[in-house]
């Protein structure tokens, strides 16, 4: 390799990317506290959707409530903040009148899976067209720190004050069984594979889903003894993950305990929209009664 | 053209749907529930036959979101359902209100209250339509009470839906979705049919919910304008606020863009109301049952009339307080313990009011509200 | 001058009482020159229990669609002719299925009794074209609608397959009631 091509390399990787692309930047500053992942999550979202080649008009973000439903605020596309668990529904609609949108859903753990918990198994079961981004943090941060169905057991919160007696759902497992046909996992500590992920998600078609591990400090940090930001980071996100590729070269007793991250489950299955054509064919040959 | 021109009997359900295809509607989700079902039924065959969508969602509530989401695509959109499930609709509803999203919502009412009685008419939500959601909101409800209406009155609930960019419900009860009339569909062009206003300005002057108008065009996701919907109180642009004048500002426009144009969204229908001296004021089939009494009364040489709202939000106060100018007394059936009759109370002091409450799943008859029409002999 | 007529089809819920009602109002309103409103009330469950179907046919609009003072009423079952004859007028006409409605209720209107459903059994090989074998007694019977209006509303109801059948129904339906009338 000559010292020009390596030097033409180096200055390629240090171009920075240009969130202002696709941020609104007189939206900002946004709502997220110190220490909270949602920004990074939504900068490996941006640099995924800029390689998915998808113009700025083809998108469409939907979200209910709670700190990551924020996100579709700060972003230059066709946006939609709904309400709390209907994030989901509200995107079938979209996408379902203008099948050409891509749909990408921004939504939280209480949000998507405990008030939305039945919007997002059917949405998984239709395998309707749409990215759907599960920030996990275990919490319910707008309000002030509730624990939610990821919240791990014996976990304080304000409404646990004795530590949650409550199992945790897998959200993975629940999307892959309610029939989305691309689940994965991700982390906002690992930035370059959740980018990774993301431009997979993004291009498959039928419903995907990608849980990413992300860290309140504010609510579950201080409530859990977690000394910083960081340190959450890299306990649950870091020490607590593993890629599933390599997990599964390891003897169960290193696995134990840890989330896998990386794609966990893709296959081919109709998407409902191209079915719902389908229909409209077989109804026209039927002729207009 | 002759054979289109025919007539049909048909069912009120089924007019409700034909008319909402007639007004454009080309999107339609909605969860199951009598007595309202034979619209999601009729519509999962006929949608797909023009190019529209159909889509049975989970539940009432991921139904009336579907619908915001597809009107806000540019489709427009409706969704039907009956007392249990409008009660799930409610914060739906709130949003489609607040987002100002063109679209149509119909509730075919049954006994309540939860469960009731699904096979047995009832008009109890009436005033779940208009304070069903939280927070302060407009609310547009027409109440049709022929087959025959149900069509126009479809087709008049999307032209206000589009041009007011708001939600409107249409109430009836079972007996009216249920029964069978022959109607006649109108050729295209007989009815008006009203578009929703879309933005010319260049995308980045487009202000979604601009104060200065009192209607605001709707842009549709994907057109270029990428604009922002929430539920938050938002400024002009779209985007959250805390600005207490921009808030206020913004709710009071809600409220004003209908209460300003309440004249061109009322509609009544009056049978004797010239002279009478006692006025009956009902809506849906129990106004089909008050006139027949009015009928009755009037043979026997009493001047009685009929009042019948086809918008019973806006409440029609003021036609209310013209009809009833030499009326000695007002009676207010409806198959509910009271509920209109508090705004005919309202609007009418001074005045007997006399309410006629059934809750027994049986319709109010001629009989009984000609007993009260007769006290004023 | 109004000219209200009032019928009320009455069964158990999956006799086809529903059905009835629409085809006499289509005879009435569609292939007949008159105006129509039919209902009906029904309990929860799509089979058994007492079901109704009314039919008001008018030469003008029809403002209260329920029947009130019935000039004709139909009962297939005991059940629905104890719960629903009571609104039957002056001079009304009740027919009853025979087999079925043994208390007959005793009133100033004229009773008509027939086997209708084990007619339609024996002669059609199915009970289920009853309704269609009673709206032809009762076309005859009353002379509301014209026997052809009936007819043609008859087959535009039922698939090509079933035509025969329905039309050999009315067509004993008018037969019997021809017998009926010349009894009574």
């Amino acid at each position: 390799m000559s010292t020009g091509a390596a030097t033409a390399k180096k200055q390629k990787l240090s171009v920075p990317f240009d969130y202002n692309k696709y941020i609104r930047k007189n939206k900002l500053p946004h709502i997220w506290c110190p220490g909270c992942g949602h920004g990074i999550v939504l900068k490996s979202l941006l640099r995924a959707i800029d390689k998915s080649g998808l113009t700025k008009d083809q998108i469409c973000m939907v979200s209910g409530i709670g700190c990551s439903s924020r996100t579709p605020g700060y972003v230059d596309f066709n946006t939609m903040h709904t309400l709390h668990g209907r994030a989901l529904s509200y995107a079938t609609g979209v996408k379902l009148a203008k099948p050409e949108l891509k749909i990408i859903v921004t939504t939280g753990d209480g949000d998507a899976l405990a008030i939305g918990g039945n919007h997002f198994i059917h949405t998984c079961r239709r395998n309707i067209d749409m990215t759907i981004l599960v920030y996990s943090n275990a919490i319910y941060g707008m309000t002030g720190g509730q624990f939610s169905p990821t919240t791990p057991q014996g976990s304080m919160s304000t409404t646990s004050r004795y530590g949650n007696i409550e199992p945790s759902f897998d959200c993975c497992e629940l999307a892959k069984a309610a029939g989305a046909t691309f689940v994965a996992r991700g982390t906002a500590y690992h930035t370059q594979e959740l980018e990774r992920t993301l431009i997979e998600a993004v291009r498959h078609k039928g419903t995907a889903v990608v849980e990413i591990l992300d860290s309140c400090p504010i609510y579950f940090g201080r409530q859990n003894k977690y000394k910083s930001a960081s340190q959450m980071m890299e306990q649950i996100e870091k020490d607590g993950t593993i890629p599933a590729a390599q997990a599964e070269k390891l003897p169960p007793e290193e696995v134990k305990g840890k989330l896998l991250r990386g794609i966990l489950h893709r296959v081919e299955r109709p998407e409902y929209c191209e079915q719902y054509l389908k229909l409209v064919e077989k109804a026209l040959g039927k002729g207009n009664e | 053209m002759a054979a289109r021109k025919a007539k049909k009997l048909m069912q009120g359900n089924e007019s409700c749907f034909e008319g909402a295809i007639y007004a454009g509607c080309r999107f339609y989700a909605g969860y199951p529930i009598t007595p309202s079902t034979e619209i999601a039924e009729g519509l999962s065959r006929r949608l797909p036959q023009i190019g529209g969508k159909f889509i049975q969602m989970e539940d009432e509530i991921a139904s009336i979101a579907a619908v915001v989401g597809a009107s806000l695509a540019g489709l427009k959109s409706m969704t039907a359902t009956s007392g249990p499930g409008f009660s799930l609709k409610q914060e739906g509803l709130g949003y489609a209100c607040m987002a100002e999203v063109p679209c149509v919502i119909v509730n075919v009412m049954r006994g309540g209250p939860s469960t009731g009685y699904p096979t047995g008419p009832s008009q109890s939500d009436v005033m779940q339509a208009k304070w069903g959601t939280h927070g302060d909101h407009p609310v547009v409800a027409l109440t049709p009470a022929y087959v025959q209406e149900i069509f126009s009155e479809t087709v008049r609930a999307f032209n206000i839906a589009e041009k007011y960019r708001t939600p409107v419900i249409i109430l009836y009860d079972e007996i009216v979705g249920h029964m069978r009339e022959p109607i006649i569909i109108p050729e295209p062009g007989e009815l008006e049919v009203i578009d929703r206003e879309k933005p010319t300005c260049p995308p980045e002057d487009y202000l979604p919910y601009d104060r200065r108008l009192e209607v605001p065009p709707l842009a549709a996701f994907g057109e270029g304008y990428r604009f922002h919907v929430t539920g938050l109180n938002h400024k002009d642009d779209g985007f959250p606020t805390n600005d207490s004048k921009t808030i206020e500002e913004g709710v009071k426009r809600l409220i004003r863009k209908i209460d300003n144009n309440r004249e061109s969204i009322w509609k009544n229908d009056g049978y004797y109301l010239d002279d009478a001296e006692v006025v009956v004021f009902a809506y849906g089939s129990t106004a089909r049952s008050a006139r027949r009494s009015v009928r009755m009364a009037r043979e026997k040489g009493i001047k009685a009339g009929l009042f019948r709202p086809l918008t019973i939000w806006p409440f029609p106060d003021k036609a209310l307080k013209e009809a009833v100018k030499k009326a000695r007394g007002v009676i207010v059936p409806e198959m509910n313990l009271g509920q209109i009759v508090l705004e005919v109370e309202r609007n009418c002091p001074g005045m007997a009011v006399t309410g006629i409450h059934r809750v027994d799943g049986e319709p109010i008859n001629p009989k009984q509200i000609l007993d009260a029409i007769e006290k004023y002999r | 001058m109004e000219d209200r007529y009032e019928l009320r089809f009455s069964g158990s819920g999956g006799q086809g009482m529903i059905l009835a009602g629409i085809i006499m109002a289509e005879a009435a309103s569609i292939f007949d020159t008159k105006i129509a409103a039919q209902s009906q009330s029904y309990g929860p469950e799509s089979r058994g229990g007492a079901s109704k179907a009314e039919v008001i046919i008018s030469n003008e609009p029809i403002d209260y669609p329920k029947a009130t003072a019935i000039d004709c009423m139909l009962a297939l079952t005991q059940e629905a002719c104890t719960k629903y004859h009571s609104d039957i007028k002056k001079g009304g006409i009740l027919l009853v299925d025979s087999d079925e409605v043994k208390d007959v209720p005793q009133g100033d209107f004229k009773v008509y009794r027939f086997p209708i459903t084990e007619t339609a059994r024996a002669a059609l090989g199915k009970t289920i074209v009853a309704n269609i074998l009673a709206l032809g007694m009762i076309t005859g019977l009353t002379g509301i609608v014209t026997a052809s209006a009936m007819e043609e509303a008859v087959l535009s109801r039922v698939p090509k397959a079933f035509q025969d059948m329905n039309r050999k129904a009315l067509q004993i339906g008018f037969e019997k009631a021809r017998e009926l009338v010349a009894r009574s």
